[in-house]
């Protein structure tokens, strides 16, 4: 036991103190919050990123003539002429794309210098469609400002009842969280994974295999490299946690201060630019909806979340990585791991395939339940339905699976790992692994 | 010491070790020889505690071998291996700990042991900046550091210089003096004839010959001499007391390799060589340890 522990302590040791972890701790966060910094800034700017540009219109069937609407991306004009001499002078112009509508309406065609994005394309289609409908209504004797003032937008409150009563359901932030926890249970398990394969493979280079074995149990020294790896992992967890909720306390606290302020200036510049009422509004709903995020994200219970996600990387880890030291145990050098490596990976992306497609919209489904309690698949498809709620006895009985999968898979691991690492220059088949398997002590 | 009793080591398709028992006295230098794929490895790998033997039974002071004794147990394997990128001083505390030293006592000895060797400067380094010869030295004190009193060593001077082989050849001697048991796995015999007292010679997964070094040679002499003498009369092929096995012409001698015949003592050869030559020496060809080792082996083939 003490030897387990000195083994873990090296392992912990040697892979936190190096630099690559540090690099790794203090990036990765940061890379996410840029790459989401990014993304929202051109989402919110996406208008103005683009050029604005031109579409020429020319109608035949007359109805939609200066009925178009300017977008921040689109500029509509309109011409007379014939469509043959409109497309020379398309062609020698610097317009865009050239819409033409024939007589009857159909048929409608859009022709381009260049391949047309398809927002563009989006555009003209629903602003062709919402004229046709606008005639087509005011025709059947419907009055446009009924029309208009009938596109209020309305949102689903979501409640789910408990027995503490009424909660806030917030769906979506479920998605959010269950495929953000997936997704780093599915990538952590490969990266820890594979360093304990790699760390099984220097020792089995380096031939200080031998030396240490002739110290320690070869099961102490493959136990003890999985836990110290896995400890490195929790470690980066807890200081990516950490700091992210540092980031986000001090971007919280820049935020509200500045939001009182904000709806000034907004406001002011809204009269300003003199805009319609409605884009007042829309920047009204643009700041509840920043407290809506936060809302929802406080019907996350935090703790429990939490602790299943380190639960579930914690056994997952370990019994994937014990998979990964066998294979590191049976090869002389990682290219050889190759022919090894699909039993892994195999069940971990179908999984994670099956459950960021399926099970996040079937939580409660028959596959969803199944996939969430087998061991080798449970530790991806549990985090994915974790935040829509799961009963408890589901969630003990899969955990209590994961852990006798953990000892089954470590204890066929071991019997692998004791005889490959003291094989040289042999290229091992499945059914030369099976062979060792069954060698006794 | 040691008692090896009837070691069977079966592998799937071949019998690495068949039968094969010896002893080892305590305090004693033992040459574990045999050609590549004799046995010796899976041996060594039975007495660390690696593997179990199929058949048979290793006893250590008598006791059948436990966890207990791998404190007791140094071993400095052939194929050399160390962390690459952890600090020396570091590696070699952690290796010793493995072998239940506490944490004072490993940094203690670790000191006096990079004094002892001459590698104090060393502690911080890593070991992929060190030469192959610095390596083993590192190795070496790794496997002797928690002062086991049965110490395996599998070719020890592979890998170092004239001058540092020296070194550790001193050490060995050194700990052999002070109470350790010696087990020297190797095929270079000038070192085994310099520094064992007794061999055990595998073959073939078997044992085909076990002794003390100088009873083994002795009993491999077969009254044979060599006779330096410049000739002053031609010396006749048969004369009923040797028999001439090889002449060899040097500037201002000639050597005799002499067999005596059955009964026959030098003396006589002597008395009858006297009136046809003048004797420079006589000296008898006592076979080395590699000559017996090389035609036991081809012997057995």
């Amino acid at each position: 036991m003490n030897k387990i522990l000195l083994i873990i302590q090296r392992e912990y040791l040697s892979r936190v103190k190096k630099k690559s972890f540090i690099v790794m701790t203090f990036l990765v966060p940061m890379l996410f919050i840029g790459m989401y910094a990014l993304i929202g800034y051109m989402l919110i700017k996406k208008d103005e990123l683009g050029d604005v540009k031109h579409v020429l219109v020319v109608d035949e069937s007359g109805r939609n003539n200066g009925k178009f609407k300017n977008t921040p991306a689109l500029d509509f004009a309109y011409s007379d002429a014939p469509l043959a001499k409109a497309r020379r002078d398309f062609e020698e112009s610097d317009n865009d794309f050239l819409l033409h509508i024939p007589k009857d309406g159909k048929n409608v065609l859009l022709l381009s210098q260049r391949k047309p994005g398809i927002n563009d394309i989006s555009t003209i289609e629903s602003q062709l469609n919402d004229i046709n409908r606008n005639d087509q209504l005011l025709a059947a004797g419907i009055d446009t400002a009924i029309l208009n003032a009938n596109t209020n937008h309305l949102r689903l409150d979501t409640k789910q009842l408990t027995e503490e009563g009424e909660e806030d359901a917030g769906s979506w932030i479920a998605y959010g969280v269950g495929f953000a926890s997936a997704f780093l249970i599915y990538l952590s398990l490969f990266i820890y994974g594979v360093q304990v394969m790699r760390g099984v493979i220097e020792e089995k280079t380096n031939r200080i295999i031998e030396v240490i074995i002739s110290s320690v149990k070869p099961f102490q020294l493959m136990i003890g490299k999985i836990i110290g790896v896995g400890l490195v992992g929790l470690t980066q967890f807890f200081l990516w946690i950490l700091l992210c909720v540092g980031i986000a306390a001090a971007a919280g606290s820049f935020l509200l201060g500045t939001k009182s302020s904000d709806k000034v200036i907004t406001e002011q510049t809204a009269s300003k630019l003199q805009q319609t009422e409605q884009a007042k509004q829309q920047v009204q709903q643009q700041l509840s909806d920043t407290e809506e995020i936060f809302q929802a994200l406080n019907s996350i219970p935090v703790t429990y979340t939490l602790s299943t996600f380190l639960f579930y990387f914690l056994f997952g880890f370990l019994l994937y990585s014990s998979i990964f030291a066998a294979v590191g145990s049976a090869v002389d050098s990682e290219t050889e791991t190759q022919q090894f490596m699909l039993p892994i990976t195999m069940p971990l992306i179908f999984t994670f395939i099956i459950s960021i497609n399926f099970v996040i919209n079937n939580p409660d489904s028959q596959l969803s339940f199944w996939l969430s309690v087998i061991p080798f698949t449970s530790p991806i498809a549990m985090m994915i339905r974790i935040p829509f709620g799961v009963p408890l006895w589901e969630l003990l009985l899969s955990m209590a699976l994961l852990v006798a999968g953990f000892l089954l898979i470590t204890w066929i691991a071991a019997r692998i790992y004791r005889v490959g690492i003291l094989m040289y220059g042999k290229k091992p088949s499945y059914k030369e692994l099976a062979k060792w398997f069954m060698y006794k002590e | 010491m040691l008692s090896v009793k009837n070691i069977v080591k079966q592998y799937a398709n071949h019998r690495a070790l068949n039968n094969v028992s010896f002893d080892i006295q305590t305090g004693s230098i033992f040459g574990l020889l045999g050609p590549n794929g004799a046995g010796k490895t899976s041996l060594i790998r039975i007495i660390n505690q690696i593997t179990a033997p199929d058949e048979g039974i290793v006893l250590f002071d008598g006791e059948k071998l436990q966890p207990s004794h791998i404190s007791s147990i140094g071993y400095l394997p052939e194929e050399r291996g160390l962390y690459k990128k952890m600090e020396i001083g570091e590696q070699v505390i952690y290796l010793s700990r493995l072998k239940g030293l506490s944490q004072p006592e490993a940094l203690n000895r670790a000191k006096y042991w990079f004094e002892k060797l001459d590698m104090q400067t060393w502690w911080k380094k890593k070991v992929e900046d060190l030469s192959k010869g610095m390596q083993q030295k590192v190795q070496f004190i790794a496997s002797v550091i928690h002062e086991p009193r049965l110490i395996i060593l599998d070719e020890p001077f592979s890998g170092f210089d004239p001058v540092n082989a020296d070194v550790i050849k001193n050490e060995i001697l050194e700990l052999n003096k002070r109470g350790a048991t010696i087990i020297f796995s190797t095929h270079r015999m000038e070192s085994v004839e310099q520094l064992c007292d007794s061999i055990v010679l595998l073959h073939r997964s078997k044992k085909i010959l076990e002794g003390k070094v100088k009873d083994i040679r002795n009993s491999f002499r077969d009254d044979t001499y060599k006779i330096q003498c410049r000739p002053n009369d031609e010396i006749p092929q048969e004369n009923g007391i040797f028999e001439i096995l090889k002449r060899s012409v040097h500037d201002d001698y000639t050597e005799l390799t002499l067999k005596l015949e059955a009964g026959k003592t030098t003396n006589e050869a002597l008395a009858f060589l006297l009136p046809k030559v003048e004797i420079l020496s006589l000296t008898e060809v006592i076979p080395t340890i590699h000559e017996i080792f090389v035609q036991k082996v081809t012997g057995t083939d």
